[in-house]
């Protein structure tokens, strides 16, 4: 078997008395898009700063494809980095931002100009150039950032938090985008998020961070069903507590007639409390009559708002399956 | 009926303080008129004395001044072999003691915005400018006593068999060098502070070792600071006439042979005429950088 892209062993990363990260074990494999999704805080971006060689580990290794880089400078190790601010070169033409890599490489400048026009062409950027990235808008900069990152071939690309900047609508775009040039290119994506939804949506595999230390690492469908903690079950979406067992609010069917028939093996009989509309879904606050309150979502496919807004008030029975159950272990 | 109350008659301070609202350029007016009249006075009116005067002459018996335009002093200023050597010699020094200050302000500001922790940075600053507290005079003879036979550069140097440059045009650019440091680190130091970690950090990761780094990166993104120091630090030495007399030995720089002609030759009109070279120099010089957008950095 071939050694992991990346191959973190006990890493550590303490700034003064402040332990940012204790002790980390993970492979990431060959061609994976993997997410470190946790917090701000939880050492996710210190873990990826570590990898890029920005940050000192205060103790631990770090291989990349089975070579020990842990005391190798940035600019001798084979990753490149997509920063959260892109950090493109404001005094250099789009063009030269993307050049610098292999410039600094000595590649020769018609097959440097090539190979930039192409990766250029690759975020769909042929036409920028010559471009300042001040004239460029921030999904434009983005994909520069990216470009300049990819035209080098590293082993594993480093995606630091890149789509933080940018509106929900672009965002969404550019995740589909990042997963089709990953899936093009064949680069193993490190990808840093805090956003669980951009993880869920985008990655392989995702490990999920708090307070330094890694809680849960899977894929996306095992860290949503199958979280191995309350903080993973709680972070990664909503997490109802019903009799010692936990459901996501979207496995929970909301039943106006209490007396019908019965959806899923499991029930239980409350009241709404409130109403959240939010077009395409509607939230449910339901308080049982066991004691407790859960949250329940319901696609909004044959009512409009008005109906479920009146259902306030009124006693429904809840039903789920007990397959969607999950326990997590108490945290003290 | 209703009591129509008017409201009590406005006071001449609310009075004022109206028509001064509505008037905005009379506020200008009465906010700028004093300190124009200072710039105008003093500061271009010395400047334009000093004009002036360069086109006038000495009586050679009586020493008195002959308000009569005549071209002679800039004649002799640019005719004079000696003059243009002096000249050049004084844009040389001043060039080299700009290039030793950007060396040694590089490494200083980039730790100070870089590497210092931000809470200690205020302390550095400050660290920077006492030397600026104390009197130029004092510093300059302090580096006379150092730079004496016997002095502590000697004694330094000594154990491997060198010594120091002793009194001359290189322990002029040495201590001009020396007092006009700060003048370059602040602009240099602000500059860094401004420019994002982050790029640092791209270079790096694209490959980029520290000497490709500071060429392709933090030199372009600093250029503009560097040239605003250099104004201070090539202007400063220009006009500088005080060092030269303690420590540069029998050297001449334009500074001096001003401070020569108005004291011992007792020719205020050719000092005059001497002292319009620095002054256009550095015109020419502002004309220059005022491209690179370094103005704005002052």
């Amino acid at each position: 078997m071939p050694a992991p892209a990346v191959r973190l062993h006990d890493l550590r990363k303490s700034f003064g008395d402040v332990t940012a990260v204790s002790g980390i074990d993970l492979d990431i494999h060959d061609g994976e898009f993997f997410s470190m999704l946790g917090p701000s805080g939880s050492g996710k971006t210190t873990v990826l700063r570590m990898i890029a060689g920005f940050e000192r580990p205060t103790g631990g290794t770090i291989e990349l494809a089975g070579r020990d880089v842990t005391r190798l400078a940035p600019f001798d190790r084979d990753v490149n980095t997509v920063f959260q601010d892109y950090a493109l070169f404001p005094h250099m033409s789009v063009l030269q931002n993307v050049e610098y890599g292999l410039k600094v490489k000595r590649v020769r400048r018609t097959e440097r100009r090539e190979r930039a026009l192409e990766a250029l062409g690759s975020v769909r950027l042929e036409g920028f150039a010559e471009r300042r990235p001040a004239q460029l808008s921030g999904g434009q900069r983005q994909r520069v950032a990216l470009a300049r990152a990819l035209v080098n071939e590293p082993k594993v690309l480093l995606l630091d938090e890149p789509l933080g900047a940018l509106d929900l609508k672009l965002r969404e775009e550019m995740q589909i985008e990042l997963k089709e040039i990953q899936r093009r290119v064949g680069i193993t994506f490190l990808f840093v998020t805090h956003d669980q939804e951009e993880a869920l949506t985008m990655s392989d595999r995702i490990a999920v961070f708090n307070n330094g230390a890694i809680e849960q690492v899977g894929t996306p469908a095992e860290v949503y069903e199958r979280p191995a903690s309350a903080f993973v079950a709680g972070f990664v979406g909503t997490s109802n507590l019903i009799g010692g067992v936990s459901v996501r609010p979207e496995k929970i069917h909301v039943d106006t007639q209490p007396e019908g028939p019965a959806q899923g093996d499991r029930q239980a009989l409350g009241t709404i409390a409130e109403v959240v509309y939010a077009g395409a879904v509607t939230r449910f606050v339901v308080d049982l009559e066991d004691g407790g309150r859960v949250v329940a979502l319901q696609q909004n496919q044959q009512t409009s708002s008005m109906d479920v807004m009146r259902l306030r008030g009124s006693r429904v029975r809840l039903g789920w399956k007990s397959v969607h159950e999950y326990r997590t272990p108490q945290e003290d | 009926m209703t009591v129509v109350t008017s409201p009590p008659a406005p006071g001449f301070r609310r009075r004022v303080a109206a028509l001064l609202h509505r008037r905005p350029r009379l506020r200008l007016a009465l906010l700028l008129s004093a300190p124009l009249a200072w710039l105008l006075i003093a500061y271009l009116g010395a400047l334009a004395a000093m004009l002036l005067t360069a086109f006038w002459s000495t009586d050679t018996f009586t020493g008195n001044i002959v308000k009569q335009f005549t071209l002679q002093n800039f004649k002799d200023v640019f005719g004079d072999p000696v003059y243009r050597t002096i000249a050049l010699r004084s844009l040389g020094v001043a060039a080299l003691v700009t290039v030793v200050d950007a060396v040694l302000a590089y490494p200083m500001a980039f730790f100070m915005a870089k590497v210092a922790r931000p809470r200690s940075r205020p302390f550095l600053v400050i660290a920077i400018l006492t030397p600026l507290w104390a009197a130029y005079l004092v510093k300059a003879y302090a580096w006379r006593v150092m730079l004496a036979d016997g002095g502590l550069v000697n004694w330094a140097l000594k154990p491997f068999g060198l010594s120091g440059p002793g009194y001359g045009l290189p322990a002029t650019v040495v201590v001009l060098a020396y007092l006009w440091l700060p003048y370059m680190i602040l602009p240099l130091y602000a500059g860094l502070e401004r420019m994002p970690d982050s790029l640092l950090d791209a270079s790096g990761d694209l490959g980029g070792r520290t000497g490709r780094t500071f060429r392709s990166v933090v030199l372009p993104m600093t250029f503009p600071s560097l040239v605003a120091g250099s104004i201070f630090t090539f202007s400063l030495s220009l006009g500088d006439y005080i060092t030269v007399k303690i420590v540069g030995g029998k050297s001449q720089l334009i500074g001096n042979v001003v401070y020569d002609n108005i004291g011992a030759a007792n020719n205020l009109p050719f000092a005059a005429a001497v002292a319009t070279l620095p002054v256009m120099v550095m015109l020419i010089y502002i004309a220059a950088v005022r491209r690179t957008g370094a103005l704005e950095e002052l």
